[in-house]
Order: C-alpha cells, then sequence, then structure tokens
C-alpha cells in the first residue's frame, strides 16, 4: 500500500494551469524526484504537500488519511527551502532545536537530538555558528537536520543545492541520499537537474505544463523514454526525423540515407518518427578517402571538440545533404578522440539495436520550451 | 514557483483603513474648515483664499523663507558638494568623521542649538545677528548639513570618483572645471535631492525663527492660526502644498535613481 | 590633503560645536560669571522636573505607540496579499507625512478636531456625540500625544518597512512547517529579527519627539510644560533675567538623550548579536 499519494491534483492560478491532474503513489522510504523546467509545477505540487497551498481539486493522503485540508503546522512534513530559510537569529543548534522547542520535548531530549542531527548532517562542531557564519552548503544541511529534527513523516525537498557550487553540490546530494537511505525516510525531492535527479532516486517524474509525462526508475527514464520531451530532457539525445520505409524489416528513410533499426519493425509504413541515439551509442570513425558509406552510416565532418575529462564530446556536421545545421553529438573516450581533430571527415553509425523510436504523431498538447539554465 | 498573491487579509484592511482616516481626516477637515465662512461658519466660501492673496504679510513672508531657502541651498552646495568630493577622492579615512558630525544634529535639537546661537553670536555686526539672511541662514545650513551630506555622499558613493577625476584631468581640465564640469552633472540627482530637503526644512522651521524672532512664512501662519481662524486653514493648505511638492519632487528624483527618501525635521 | 575640507569644518566648528559647547558650558555658569552648579540643581526642582517629567512621558508614549501602529501598519502594506498600489502610496504618504509638522500641522488637527473643528462638529450635530464634554481635548498632554502620531507613525513606517521587507517567506514557511503557529513564528523569529530594526526606529522616534516644540506650541500657545517649550518662553517671552537657567534646560535635553543613547547601545547589540 502506498505510503503517499497525490491523487488528481489541480492547481489554476487564474488562466494557468499549474498542476492538471497530478497522480503519484509512494511506498514508504521511497525517494522521488520531480523533474521538470521552471514553471512545469513541480514547485507547486511540492508545496500542496507541504500544505502552503491548497489544491483545487485532488486529494494529498498520508499512510492512509487525507491531509488535504491539515494545516502546514500540524502535518509532520520537514521541508528544505531553496536557500535562505535558517533563522538568521538562532544558531545552527537553534534552528535544528526549534521544531523539538515547540513541540515540547524535554531538554535533555532536545540537546541529544540536536547533537545527534548535526553530527549526522557533518556539522558536529558548528552548533554555535550563526547562519551568517556558515557557507551555503553547510546552512543547507542545517536546513536537512532542522527537517528531520521533527521526524517528519515526508521529507519535502525544494531545490536544495540549486544555489550551491558544482563540487558542493554533488558532495551534498550523496550525503542527502546516504542520510535518507539511512533513515528509511520517504523522500520528494524537487529538481530541474536531470543528472541530480537520475543520481539519487528511486524513481524519477518528469513534468512539463503541470502533467506528469513520465514516471519510472532513473534507468528506464534514462533507456526508454516515453515521449520526445523526456527523451531530450534526460540526458542528452540525438534526433533525427525520420519516415518508416520498410516496417518487416525495419527500416526509416533519414534525407535520403536508409537505416535498419530494430525498433522500426512492425511500425506503420510511412509514419513520421523521430529516432534517438544517445551520444554513448553513435560508433564514429574516421572516413576512409573516397570509400562508400556503409549500412546505417552517416557521412560528416567533426565540427567540435569538447573535452569532459575522460570522455570527449564531437559535434559532427552531416553536411548539406542532412539540411542546413543538422548534426550529431557523440562521445568517446578521449585517447580516441585524439584521431579525430577537427576538421576530420568521420562517418557515424547508427547502431541497428540500440537507437529509440517514437511516434511523431501530435499528441495535442502544448509545451514549454526547455531552458534548462533557469530553474 | 509562480504563485498566486493571496487575498488581502481582513486585519490588513483594517489596520490600513484606520491608518487611512487618521492621516486623511485632517487634510479633508483643514480642506472643508477652509472653506467656511469668516462671519457665519457657514461652507461654502473662498473668501479665506481671497483674503490670504491679498495680504501682504503672506507674500512678504513667502518671499522672505523662499529666499532663505535658495540661500541655504546655495550655501550648503557651495559647502557640502567639494568636501564631500574631495573626501572620496583623497581622504577616504576621514568619511567616518564627517559622517558622526552628521549626526550630531540629532542629539543637539534645534532649539538647544538656537539657544547656543543666540549666546554665541550675541553682539556680532547688526548684518549676520540683525538679519534673517544672515543668522537664520547660519543655522539653516547646519539643519540641513545631515540630509545633505547623506544624499551627497550616496550620490558619490554611486559614480566613479576616480575615473572621472583623472579623466578629465588628462583632458587638460583644472580643478574648478573638472568640478563644475565634470563632477556636478554626475552628482546632479544626489544634489537636487539634497536640495529639495534644504527646501522643506527651511519653508517649515519655525523653532529657531521664534526664538531669534524673525519674521518667516511659519511665523505668519502661526500668527494667522491665532488670530484668523479659517483663513490660517486657507494659509495651512498652501504650506502643505510646498511640502508636498517639495517632498514629491524629491521621492520623483529618488525613484529615478532608486534612493529612499529621508526626513526633515520642522516639529 | 585635508586643505579642501578646512572650510567645512570652520563652519561646523563656529555653527554647530561652538554653539553647543556653550550651551554646556554656559549650564555651569552664574549671573555673575562664576562657576556654578545652581542651575543645573535648580533643573530638579518645580516647574522643571516636572517639565522633563513630561517631555519624556509625551516622547515615550509617542515612541511606543507609534512604534506599534507604524510597525501594524507598515506589515499590513508590505504583506503578501497587500496590493502592490497600495503600499507604494502608504510609503509615498508617509515620506511626506513624517516630514509635516510643526505649525500647519497643529493647525490641522484643530481645524478637524478642535472645539469647533470639522469632525468634532459633526459628531456634536449630526451624531449627537460631544468629544470635548467627554475630555477630549488637544490642548492637553493626550491632545498633543494625539497630534504628534501624526509624524511619529509615518516616520516608523519608514525607517521599518526595509527591514519589514527583507522578512523572508521562508522563515514563515519554514517555521509552519516546523509546527509554529502565527503567534510563535512572531515570538521566536519575527520580533527578534526586526528588534534591531525596531529598537534604532524607537531611539529615533523618541528623539524626535523630544525635540519637537513647533507644534506643542501652536497647538498650547506654550501652556503644555514641555522643555523645549519652557527654553522658547524664555527668549520670547523677555523674561531672560537668567539666560544660564535656559541653557542649563538645554543642556538638561542633551543629557536625556545621551542617557537614552547609553540605554540604547547595549540593548541594540545584545539584540543583534546574531548579525552580521
Amino acid at each position: 500500500m502506498p505510503y503517499l499519494e497525490l491523487q488528481g491534483l489541480h492547481r489554476h492560478f487564474g488562466t494557468v494551469k499549474a498542476l492538471n491532474g497530478i497522480e503519484i503513489a509512494l511506498g514508504e522510504g521511497e525517494f522521488l524526484s520531480l523533474l521538470g523546467p521552471s514553471g512545469c509545477g513541480k514547485t507547486t505540487a511540492l508545496r500542496l504537500v507541504a500544505g502552503f497551498d491548497r489544491p483545487d481539486a485532488g486529494r494529498i493522503v498520508v499512510d492512509g488519511k487525507d491531509v488535504t485540508r491539515v494545516a502546514p503546522s500540524k502535518r509532520d512534513m520537514g521541508m528544505v527551502f531553496q536557500a535562505y530559510s535558517l533563522f538568521p537569529n538562532m544558531t545552527a543548534a537553534g534552528n535544528v532545536e526549534f521544531g523539538l522547542k515547540i513541540r515540547r520535548r524535554s531538554k535533555e531530549d532536545r540537546r541529544k537530538r540536536v547533537l545527534d542531527l548535526l553530527e549526522l548532517v557533518g556539522l558536529g562542531n558548528a552548533a554555535s555558528r550563526y547562519p551568517h557564519q556558515l557557507s551555503g552548503g553547510m546552512q543547507q544541511r542545517v536546513a536537512l537536520a532542522r527537517a528531520l529534527a521533527i521526524e517528519p513523516r515526508v521529507l519535502l525537498l525544494d531545490e536544495p543545492l540549486s544555489a550551491l557550487d558544482a563540487k558542493v553540490r554533488v558532495q551534498l546530494r550523496e550525503e542527502i541520499r546516504r542520510i535518507q537511505l539511512e533513515l528509511g525516510i520517504t523522500t520528494l525531492y524537487v529538481t530541474h537537474d536531470q543528472e541530480e535527479a537520475l543520481a539519487i532516486s528511486d524513481h524519477v517524474a518528469v513534468m512539463s505544463a503541470g502533467v506528469i509525462e513520465q514516471m519510472g526508475t532513473p534507468s528506464e527514464m534514462y533507456t526508454a523514454p516515453s515521449t520526445p520531451f523526456v527523451a531530450e530532457f534526460i540526458g542528452t539525445m540525438n534526433r533525427l526525423e525520420s519516415t518508416v520505409t520498410d516496417n518487416s524489416s525495419g527500416e526509416v528513410e533519414y534525407s535520403g540515407i536508409r537505416l535498419q533499426l530494430d525498433a522500426a519493425r512492425g511500425r506503420t509504413a510511412g509514419e513520421r518518427v523521430l529516432v534517438l541515439v544517445r551520444p554513448e551509442m553513435l560508433e564514429l570513425e574516421a572516413a576512409a578517402d573516397g570509400s562508400a558509406v556503409g549500412p546505417n552510416q552517416l557521412a560528416g565532418e567533426v565540427l567540435t571538440q569538447t573535452f569532459l575529462g575522460p570522455v570527449t564530446r564531437l559535434k559532427v556536421n552531416l553536411g548539406a545533404g542532412a539540411g542546413a545545421g543538422a548534426g550529431l553529438i557523440a562521445d568517446m573516450s578521449t585517447a580516441r578522440a585524439a584521431a579525430l581533430p577537427v576538421g576530420a571527415r568521420v562517418v557515424a553509425r547508427i547502431p541497428t539495436e540500440g537507437a529509440m523510436l517514437l511516434s511523431l504523431a501530435d499528441d495535442g498538447r502544448e509545451r514549454p520550451v526547455l531552458d534548462p539554465d533557469n530553474p | 514557483m509562480k504563485l498566486r498573491r493571496p487575498k488581502i487579509t481582513l486585519s490588513a484592511t483594517i489596520w490600513l483603513l484606520l491608518g487611512a482616516a487618521y492621516f486623511l481626516l485632517p487634510l479633508v477637515g483643514t480642506f472643508i474648515f477652509s472653506l467656511k465662512s469668516n462671519q457665519t461658519g457657514k461652507c461654502c466660501t473662498i473668501a479665506s483664499y481671497t483674503w490670504v492673496v491679498h495680504n501682504g504679510d503672506f507674500w512678504h513672508t513667502l518671499k522672505l523663507s523662499l529666499t532663505l531657502a535658495l540661500e541655504t541651498i546655495a550655501i550648503s552646495l557651495v559647502l557640502f558638494v567639494p568636501t564631500v568630493y574631495w573626501v572620496h577622492l583623497k581622504v577616504p579615512k576621514l568619511r567616518p568623521v564627517i559622517a558622526s558630525f552628521a549626526l550630531i544634529p540629532f542629539v543637539v535639537p534645534p532649539i538647544v542649538l538656537v539657544v547656543g546661537l543666540l549666546d554665541v553670536f550675541r553682539g556680532t555686526p547688526q548684518w549676520f545677528y540683525g538679519t534673517p539672511q544672515g543668522f537664520l541662514v547660519a543655522a539653516y545650513v547646519i539643519l540641513a548639513f545631515p540630509y545633505m551630506f547623506f544624499s551627497l555622499d550616496a550620490g558619490f558613493r554611486a559614480i566613479d570618483v576616480h575615473t572621472l577625476t583623472e579623466a578629465s584631468q588628462s583632458l587638460g581640465a583644472s580643478w574648478p572645471r573638472t568640478l563644475t564640469r565634470v563632477i556636478l552633472p554626475n552628482i546632479r540627482a544626489a544634489a537636487l535631492a539634497g536640495s529639495f530637503l534644504a527646501l522643506a526644512i527651511v519653508l517649515g522651521e519655525f523653532t529657531i525663527a521664534n526664538l531669534s524672532q524673525f519674521n518667516t512664512f511659519p511665523i505668519f501662519l502661526q500668527y494667522t492660526n491665532e488670530t484668523q481662524a479659517y483663513p490660517a486653514a486657507a494659509v495651512t493648505l498652501m504650506s502643505f502644498g510646498l511640502t508636498w511638492i517639495a517632498m514629491l519632487s524629491l521621492l520623483y528624483i529618488g525613484r529615478k535613481r532608486g534612493g529612499t527618501p529621508q526626513l526633515t525635521g520642522a516639529r | 590633503m585635508w586643505l579642501p575640507t578646512i572650510p567645512f569644518f570652520v563652519y561646523t566648528i563656529a555653527f554647530l560645536f561652538v554653539p553647543a559647547g556653550s550651551v554646556m558650558v554656559g549650564a555651569f555658569r552664574g549671573k555673575d560669571g562664576g562657576w556654578t552648579f545652581s542651575n543645573v540643581t535648580t533643573l530638579f526642582h518645580q516647574p522643571y522636573l516636572d517639565a522633563y517629567k513630561t517631555s519624556i512621558e509625551v516622547s515615550g508614549v509617542t515612541a511606543l505607540l507609534g512604534g506599534v501602529i507604524g510597525v501594524g501598519i507598515a506589515y499590513a502594506a508590505i504583506r503578501d496579499g497587500t496590493p502592490r498600489w497600495l503600499r507604494s502610496v502608504f510609503t509615498t504618504f508617509s515620506g511626506v507625512a513624517a516630514n509635516f509638522g510643526g505649525i500647519p500641522l497643529a493647525f490641522a488637527f484643530i481645524a478637524t478636531w478642535g472645539t469647533i473643528g470639522v469632525v468634532t462638529s459633526f459628531m456634536r450635530d449630526h451624531l449627537h456625540y460631544d468629544l470635548t464634554a467627554h475630555g477630549f481635548s488637544l490642548f492637553n498632554k493626550t491632545g498633543v500625544e494625539f497630534v504628534y502620531l501624526y509624524f511619529q507613525i509615518p516616520l516608523m513606517l519608514l525607517v521599518i518597512a526595509p527591514a519589514i521587507d527583507g522578512l523572508r517567506r521562508e522563515w514563515r514557511e519554514a517555521a509552519s512547517n516546523l509546527g509554529a503557529n502565527p503567534f510563535q513564528f512572531w515570538r521566536y523569529v519575527g520580533i527578534p529579527v526586526l528588534m534591531p530594526s525596531i529598537l534604532g526606529a524607537l531611539i529615533l522616534l523618541f528623539g524626535n519627539a523630544f525635540a519637537a516644540y513647533a507644534t506643542a506650541y501652536s497647538l498650547t500657545s506654550g501652556t503644555l510644560p514641555l522643555v523645549p517649550l519652557l527654553i522658547g518662553a524664555y527668549y520670547t517671552g523677555n523674561v531672560l533675567d537668567n539666560p544660564h537657567l535656559a541653557q542649563a534646560m538645554a543642556f538638561g535635553m542633551f543629557a536625556v538623550l545621551a542617557v537614552m543613547m547609553m540605554v540604547y547601545i547595549p540593548l541594540q547589540r545584545r539584540a543583534a548579536r546574531w548579525a552580521k
């Protein structure tokens, strides 16, 4: 039986449908990330669960009890905000103690619990510091300890890492996951950072324009996106707009080139489809001079090389035949990429079995333009 | 992320309504009062306004107060602009000293200042001690000092004094020329703000004028209050109007450069 | 290096420091020119002692009332839900009203709340309620306090509004999330966070009312025993038998303000110990 349920949640602000029928069921101790671009409704959903806002329709059920109309102060939900949510007039310990004080716990009880929690988040020696004396990362640790202090039924995190440096972000997200697993606490995590969501969640729900596009485990989301939006939002994806030409052998046509794809078998001939290939699935090799392009191969020229550490990302221009600006992105080991400098003629092989196919039929929904830089 | 703002609450509405009533009633009351007849006490006549417009003392004292205000503003600018400029440019460690000077008038109220001034300058030449243009202006520059200083200080902080000065001098400009042609245009908003505050102070100042017995506009207003109840309402409204014009001009400048309004002290 | 600042220093010394100093020195001089404490000790007798008591009471009461009401209105004008335009109307008006004191203010209240004032007459004629008969008067201590609030409240609003603006929505939400009701939020977070600004504003309001002269002079024709009015009477009434007594009273005002600062500074330090 699910522990936290969001049933048919609707929330409209004027004519804007911030939430348009959200269904989520989360088991006890599970970690779900709500992932999506700015304005997709993920924060609205979280605030409904916290009780800061009321839905226009739908219910929120925790452990079998409907809490939709319960005041936020009676919900026992621990929330970690984006930033600057610590009470500035209290020390780190004072902040963590706050919820316990409100709950009239005994003094020794409070002291012990505060120390334990600060220890848990790695701030045992910063108890007497005021928020302005703590770095952004330390402040978020205190905020986490404060939310956990009240032994919440559900832990809610609203982009808790978005204001932090990249390095601190990775370090802290791993700790959040460690603590969550250690305490076995049911967690709802809002983020616009897909890498973050994939790294720490049991389940990910990708949202867009007030609805959940797809929900699943991180690997399902990555390997089997069910809509073009999800495919593009999660990870980097090469998109080739094609037409199915032979549905028995599995053949599609992309700008005059025929590609054999397992995924195309059983489709309708003539159907417009999107062929999706992850950058690491593309096989790139130097084109032998004058040699003909082989099966499933696209010819092009290396446009840029971006060094990403062990992996190097290459942008390949497919040339005039594929339409202006058409290109592919391929990831390969840095050692191999050295053989393909900028300007080198290359061929890219689309793998027969690794490519995904999505129908391009319009499902009639409007979606915002992606802007991953703007949370 | 985009959250609808909640509706205004009942308690907020009550606070704001009571506040608005307390603050607007005296304005409305004075206006209605000014329309009453001197003979019958009934509404409505513009006799009070006619009385004011035809009163020689009204024009005389208003002119005097405006002259004093202009004189105060001129002396304040000549005195404080070069000082604040120089402090920002060459001796920044003097800035906190001057800033603490600027706080002293808050601890030395006008009533204390005027007692001291009367004592110190008794027996000085008549052109100074005996005329409002001398004695009062000297005191008003001190009253305006904190407001002038903080306005100018903010103005200078917002511009790059060093670069502007060096650029001007590398092009061959002299010190006076640099100050009037390069620096002044850049702190014009700050200087204007300070000037409007000084204007509001001088037009409303009663304490020092009363104790040193000069007949300025506020003195005329007080005299009218004591002798002519209904016309006094008309003069009061005009005085209101002058304060409003000065302060709204100030707020307008402040809005354009993003500052906050400051406070004078015509209590 | 210092040369261009000399005119400024000469001016402030001549017209601010020397006069202020002369008041301090003069307070301890006798009629014969010798040193004496008699002027200052006279302040501890009537009617001077009462004048100080009244002045301090009027300043304290209007600072506290103005403070509480100012915070209330500021919060009501700023909080989520109040339309933006209402907020700018209130702050703009406060900018003007805080600067509107003295003679015109006194008369505006007389014309409105005085014996033949517009509101008073209206209530007498139409509501059959005689304010004056029920003890309301602009010309006693309570009346002066009622009028002073006209500049005290907007001053509080102007000074405290930026601090209230600085209260983050996250704090209120975090508090309610952790189980606190609105009262507990204000008690443990809201008021303590605002306290340094509130204390600073209160001392400003106190000094503001303490120094006020024109409003009370115009309202009561100088009959209410406030220290500035007594000092003024010495100069305007031509009863200047001992100018050193007036200087002693001025010195006393200075001393009261200095004591207020000495109370204020440690309080402020305590309230702001968590701040940068």
